[in-house]
Parts: C-alpha cells; sequence; structure tokens
C-alpha cells in the first residue's frame, strides 16, 4: 500500500527510482538535481537496492555510461542540471537513435550566463528537438508518478525511447511537501522487469551504433520521428493505467477551471501551481480564466492543444526560458504553429518569466491575463515580452 | 620477446582461426591499424564486447547495413569508449550478479584511435582507469586525426607534417613532443600497462591475453602503421613499425604491478633517421631536426631503461 510521505522532493525522486529497481545509475554532481544521485546512493549504500552506481568524472560520462549499459541490457537511470546537460548534449540525440530507453530526471536550472544555479527551462528547451520523450512535473506527487511511469514508457516495445522528467530546479527539487509514495509490491505490478530488445552479450552478437551513410538517414531520421509520434498513444495507455491503479489522473495538457474560460494561461511545470490561485483569485473577480498545465512537452500534444483552447478569445503562454532573437518563446513557438491552421484561434501573448530563478507570484499571473484580455483590443508590439525586467 | 623459429609452422597453432574482424571491411590497403584490430579479438577471444570510439575502424568497420564485427560491439561516439565501455561493465556484472545473464565472465574492451585516446576521449579513460573498471583499454595509436585528413593531436611526434601543422618555410611541422599516454595511465596506478605494435603480433597478442586475464583497469598502447597519413608506401607498414621499434622511437614493454619489463632485447637502436626517412610526413626535416630527435630518442630510451633497472613491483615494495 501507498504510504504518505513528507519528504523533500528530490529524495522522493530517488525513492520511486529505486521502486523501478534500476541496475545501473551513474551520476555526475550539479545543483540543483544533486539530492537525487545523492540519496540513490545511500539506498544503494544501504543495500535496498541492487544497483551499480558510477561515480562519473563527467555528465558526459554520465550519460554515455549510461548507453553502455543499456546497450547490455540494464535498466539505466541518470539525473543532471543546465550545464550538465549541456555538457551531455552530444550523447543526447544519440540515445534515441540507438532506441536506449535511459530514463533521466532533469533538475531543470537556468544555462549560464550569468551562471546562475536557479530555475529555469533553458537547459530542456536547448535539447526540445533531440528526439527524448519530456514530461514536465508540477509537484512532488507528479514527480514521484512520472519517474515511475517513465520507466515504462521508455521500455514499451512499441517505444524503446528515453524519457526525461523535468522537475523545475529548488521550486521542486528542494522543497518538502506532503506526497503518497507507491510500495515496492505496487511498483513491481505497475512496471515489469525491463526485456532489452538487444543486448551486448557473445550469446547474441549485435553492432550498435552503425555508421549511417546519406542514403539511409532521411529513413532514420523518419524512424526517430515515426517512434517519438508513435510513442503518444503508449504514454496515454501508461497514464490510464496509472489511473486504474493509483487514482491519479495524467493528461498531456491538464485543465483547471477551463470551464466557460475565454482567457488561458498555459504553462510548464510547477508555475501551474501558482498559477491555479491567480485563476481562482480571476474568477472570483468575473473573469473567465482558465489554466491548462502541459505535462507531456515531447511528443508535442498537437491534437489535445487545439481541442483545449476551444472557445478561448485570449492565450497567455507561459515561457520558462528566452529565445534570443527568436520569433517567440519556445513554448509559444509550438503553440502558434499548431493553432495556425485552425480557423478559429485565440489571440495569443507570449510571457517570459521566472528566468533564473526570478520569483513568480500569484499577482504576476493576474497581471499577465490582464495583459492578455487587452491585447485582443491592442496587439502588442512585441510578439514576446520579458516580464518583470526591473527599471521597465 | 617471443621470438618463433619456423614461424609458418607454428603460427597456425598460435592463433584462433576464427575471425572476429571480418575482411571487407572499408580500411586503406595497407593499414596496420585494421590488422592490429583483427589480431587483438583473436587474443580476445569470443566471451568479449567491444566498444569502439568513433574514428577510422568505426567508420570502415560498420558502414549500416554491413558490420565487419563477429563480436558484439557498441559505438556511441568520440571522447567516450571508456565510459560507455564502464556502463557495460557495470551492467554485465550487475546482471550477472542478480542472474539475469550467464554466470560467466565476460571482458569488456575499449578501443580508440589517438585523438579519441590523447585528446578528447581522455578525461573519459583518466576517470575509467581510476575507478577501476574491469576494462581493457587498447589505444590505437596512429599519431594524427587520420579519420578526418591527418590533423595534428597530442600523439603526433615532433617534426611530422600533418594537415593542420604542415611543414614550411615557416614551420617545422609538430614543434612538441609527443604526449607520453602509457605512463600517464600507469600513474593511475592501474595493475597492467603495456606497449605493442602490430609489427610484432606475437607480442602484442599474448600482452592482449594477459590484460584480459586482469580482473581491473589494464591499458595497452598499440602503435599503429598508417601508411596514408605517414606517407609510407603500402607494403612498408610492417617495416615502418619495426623500425619504429628498432630505432627505439617506440619501445616495447610492459608495466606490471609498477615492475617495467623490456619486450625485446636491442644491444644496439638503430639510428632514428632510418625510420624517419622512409616516412613522407618528416621528408623535409633537416639534419639539426634529426639530430634533436635522435638526442630526446636516447634520452626517453635512457628513462625507460632506468625504470626497468630500479623500479620494483608493488608486491616487492611490500615485501
Amino acid at each position: 500500500m501507498s504510504k504518505r510521505i513528507g519528504m523533500e522532493i528530490a529524495l522522493a525522486a530517488a525513492e520511486a527510482v529505486a521502486l523501478c529497481k534500476p541496475d545501473v545509475v551513474a551520476a555526475y554532481p550539479i545543483t540543483p538535481n544533486t539530492h537525487i544521485p545523492e540519496h540513490l546512493s545511500d539506498i544503494v549504500a544501504e543495500g535496498r537496492i541492487d544497483t551499480d552506481f558510477i561515480c562519473v568524472e563527467s555528465e558526459h560520462s554520465a550519460l554515455s555510461a549510461c548507453c553502455g549499459a543499456s546497450g547490455a541490457g540494464a535498466r539505466a537511470f541518470t539525473a543532471t542540471s543546465s550545464q550538465g546537460l549541456l555538457y551531455m548534449a552530444e550523447i543526447v540525440p544519440v540515445v534515441p537513435s540507438m532506441r536506449l530507453p535511459i530514463v533521466m530526471a532533469i533538475g531543470n536550472r537556468a544555462v549560464s550566463g550569468p551562471i546562475n544555479i536557479w530555475n529555469d527551462h533553458s537547459d530542456i528547451m536547448s535539447q526540445r528537438d533531440s528526439g527524448w520523450i519530456s514530461l514536465f512535473a508540477a509537484d512532488g506527487q507528479e514527480t514521484i508518478d512520472m519517474m515511475i511511469q517513465a520507466f515504462k514508457i521508455a521500455e514499451h516495445r512499441d517505444v524503446m525511447l528515453p524519457v526525461n522528467v523535468n522537475l523545475d530546479g529548488f521550486q521542486l527539487t528542494h522543497v518538502v511537501e506532503p506526497m503518497m509514495l507507491p510500495d515496492q509490491k505496487e511498483v513491481d505490478r505497475f512496471l515489469p522487469a525491463y526485456k532489452p530488445y538487444a543486448a551486448l552479450h557473445p550469446d547474441n552478437i549485435v553492432s550498435m551504433g552503425a555508421l549511417g551513410m546519406p542514403d539511409i538517414f532521411n529513413e532514420a531520421a523518419m524512424a526517430k520521428d515515426q517512434a517519438l509520434i508513435n510513442s503518444k498513444k503508449v504514454i496515454l495507455e501508461v497514464w490510464k493505467e496509472w489511473e486504474e491503479q493509483f487514482g491519479r489522473k495524467y493528461e498531456p495538457i491538464g485543465a483547471y477551471r477551463m470551464k466557460g474560460a475565454e482567457v488561458a494561461l498555459l504553462t510548464l511545470g510547477s508555475m501551474g501551481d501558482t498559477a491555479e490561485v491567480a485563476v481562482d483569485e480571476l474568477r472570483d473577480k468575473g473573469v473567465k480564466a482558465g489554466l491548462l498545465k502541459m505535462k507531456l512537452w515531447r511528443p508535442f500534444p498537437v491534437e489535445e492543444l487545439i481541442k483545449a483552447v476551444k472557445g478561448l478569445t485570449s492565450l497567455a503562454v507561459i515561457d520558462r526560458s528566452a529565445p534570443f532573437g527568436g520569433a517567440c518563446g519556445p513554448v509559444c513557438a509550438e503553440v502558434k504553429a499548431v493553432l495556425y491552421d485552425q480557423k478559429e484561434r485565440p489571440a495569443i501573448t507570449n510571457h517570459i518569466i521566472g528566468l533564473g530563478g526570478r520569483d513568480i507570484v500569484v499577482g504576476d499571473f493576474v497581471k499577465i491575463v490582464e495583459q492578455a484580455i487587452s491585447a485582443q483590443k491592442k496587439k502588442p508590439k512585441e510578439a514576446y515580452e520579458i516580464y518583470g525586467v526591473r527599471g521597465s | 620477446m617471443n621470438t618463433v623459429k619456423n614461424f609458418d609452422l607454428y603460427a597456425p597453432r598460435l592463433v584462433d582461426k576464427e575471425e572476429y574482424f571480418a575482411a571487407g571491411h572499408r580500411a586503406c590497403s595497407g593499414c596496420g591499424e585494421a590488422l592490429a584490430i583483427r589480431l587483438m579479438c583473436k587474443a580476445l577471444g569470443e566471451d568479449t564486447v567491444i566498444v569502439n570510439a568513433t574514428g577510422c575502424m568505426e567508420v570502415v568497420s560498420v558502414m549500416y547495413p554491413t558490420t565487419a564485427w563477429n563480436l558484439p560491439w557498441i559505438h556511441v561516439a568520440f571522447p567516450n569508449a571508456a565510459s560507455v565501455g564502464s556502463g557495460v561493465e557495470a551492467a554485465l556484472k550487475v546482471l550477472r550478479r542478480k542472474g539475469k545473464i550467464a554466470d560467466r565472465r565476460i571482458k569488456v574492451v575499449a578501443i580508440g584511435g589517438d585523438g579519441g585516446t590523447f585528446d578528447i576521449g581522455f578525461q573519459a579513460l583518466s576517470g575509467a582507469m581510476e575507478r577501476g573498471h574491469d576494462l581493457l583499454y587498447v589505444c590505437f595509436d596512429n599519431e594524427a586525426y587520420m579519420n578526418t585528413g591527418i590533423q595534428r593531436s597530442g600523439a603526433t611526434p615532433f617534426g611530422a607534417s600533418t594537415t593542420t601543422n604542415p611543414a614550411g618555410a615557416a614551420s617545422q611541422g609538430k614543434n612538441e613532443w609527443k604526449k607520453n599516454i602509457a605512463e600517464i595511465i600507469a600513474a593511475h596506478n592501474v595493475p597492467y600497462v603495456a606497449t605493442a605494435c602490430h609489427s610484432y603480433p606475437l607480442d602484442f597478442m599474448n600482452k592482449v591475453k594477459k590484460a584480459r586475464e586482469i580482473e581491473g583497469p589494464s591499458y595497452i598502447h598499440c602503435l599503429s602503421v598508417c601508411p596514408t597519413g605517414w606517407r609510407v608506401p603500402t607494403e612498408d607498414c610492417i617495416k615502418a613499425g619495426r623500425l619504429a621499434v628498432e630505432t627505439g622511437v617506440f619501445p616495447l614493454y610492459e608495466i606490471e604491478e609498477g615492475k617495467y619489463t623490456m619486450s625485446l632485447a636491442q644491444e644496439k637502436l638503430r639510428p632514428v633517421e632510418d625510420y624517419l626517412k622512409i616516412q613522407g610526413r618528416f621528408r623535409h626535416l633537416t639534419p639539426d631536426h634529426i639530430g634533436k630527435i635522435q638526442k630526446r630518442v636516447n634520452l626517453e630510451y635512457k628513462k625507460l631503461l632506468d625504470k626497468v633497472e630500479n623500479l620494483h613491483s608493488w608486491s616487492e615494495l611490500e615485501g
């Protein structure tokens, strides 16, 4: 039976990973994800799981060691943040191409410079088209649940892709919350033992990671793309199974007070919980506001987004990373691309907020909704704004 | 040193007939590295997993959908053969312990060129050696980035002309000495380090066999002649390797638990000029340059002999 725990979310994430009994964990320290591998190493040291914990000398080697381990048929896990993810970046897109179902937790943190250890989404956004399945947790409970779901999704024979679970640095990693932690029996029931499609062993000789010439590179890219697109069916199935077993519902885009909403915020990650309070306040004032909390970032939930925005006149898309000379933030760019072909679509505004750990409070979301409403009458000059810049 | 008389008579009995690195790969004519890999695989046998860094041998051997490998083989990227190998080794160990795979020892062997070992893969290699994985790393050193077109690496010797450090009116080619990677790995206190060359096939294979049995990290540095990059005729590949050893430019030795042993008894070294003059990459060198190289080779060789004579094994030191 699941038990109610009060714990730092990073530690709870490690407990969830431990319930999945990984064979190999390879990790390198970087704030703010570090408590996840630290606590996993505690669990290994206590003998609670039989796992080889490799203290690698870099993030590049962390993901590389996971590739070797996964290639040899092991269930492999790693975790990182920010510069660590960027240091891994050479290996990140190779993993889905090799169809290695590695799971990685990302304690999201701003990418330098200036150097900054606090939260935003610029780390994962730099890797968004690498071919990984990307999930975003909004709170501690979602973190626990997604860690366990991630292994099942990744290892499903119709998927065989790596999954990253994003949890906001500090806002989630270092916060203590009450959560339900499943027990071993429940997780064993949900998550079958990993059966690799192919493994490095002399009994069944394979060559992994061959050279692709121009005559097959298109086809290889197509196969990777199709695998990502097709994975959504399995993700939805796994979430349904999770709901049936644990009673907690997961959707690609969660809806909060969207019934009758005319204006909505769209968020990724932990800021959704703050935005909920803002929506409550706006509703109390008579503003028909709602909230869309995106949990599935890759593969991008195209149909779900089209459905979710029906009836909206305004949509304020929140990005937690700056596009630096681009058309708009990465989330907004996807949203606009999806909605461009729709006959009826809301007026879209894009707000870049919470960079490098800048605090986001309820009042900020209230203001943003008001801006989004006024944008219907007068289109803003810029396609996006970096919200809350001092002196502006 | 294993010198075999009547080699043709005995060789078939000494060498595994199985081809684990099959014919049909796309290596250049006269490639010393391809030969070395073929010999290494024969010495390793079937209970082996190969982890290959990006480089010539990866490119020529696994052009999809073909493969030259009759051993389980993985390639991920350029700098990470040692860290991918660490992961494979960890996985096989834990899966064996958990009863998920058969209970027998599989040796993990990571291979890379000099670029993937001396330069871009150095951190990963150092990490893997320090962590003590049951991993053999073999560097096939052809002294430049040959796969990308003969660019200078940390392994390129003094005076060699490369495409990024070419000889010219204002340049003598590479102006720095080659990094002594075997010594650097030995400084990690690994139980077995050896140098080898495909031109001494039985010596190389015996060293691979010895390293295979070590339950821990080990390192073999195999000088691999690249006729294309060294500008030597393809039929002189073996000769060039022999001359590297006979001139003392590349001495063959082993370091077993701290104890240095020369693999080849050489009373007198041939002049380095014999080695340099057959290679186009050294064609531009003046007698002054050659004199400088000779002086350095003499010193390095003396330093090595001094270690052979004076350094003791760890167990001897423990008493």
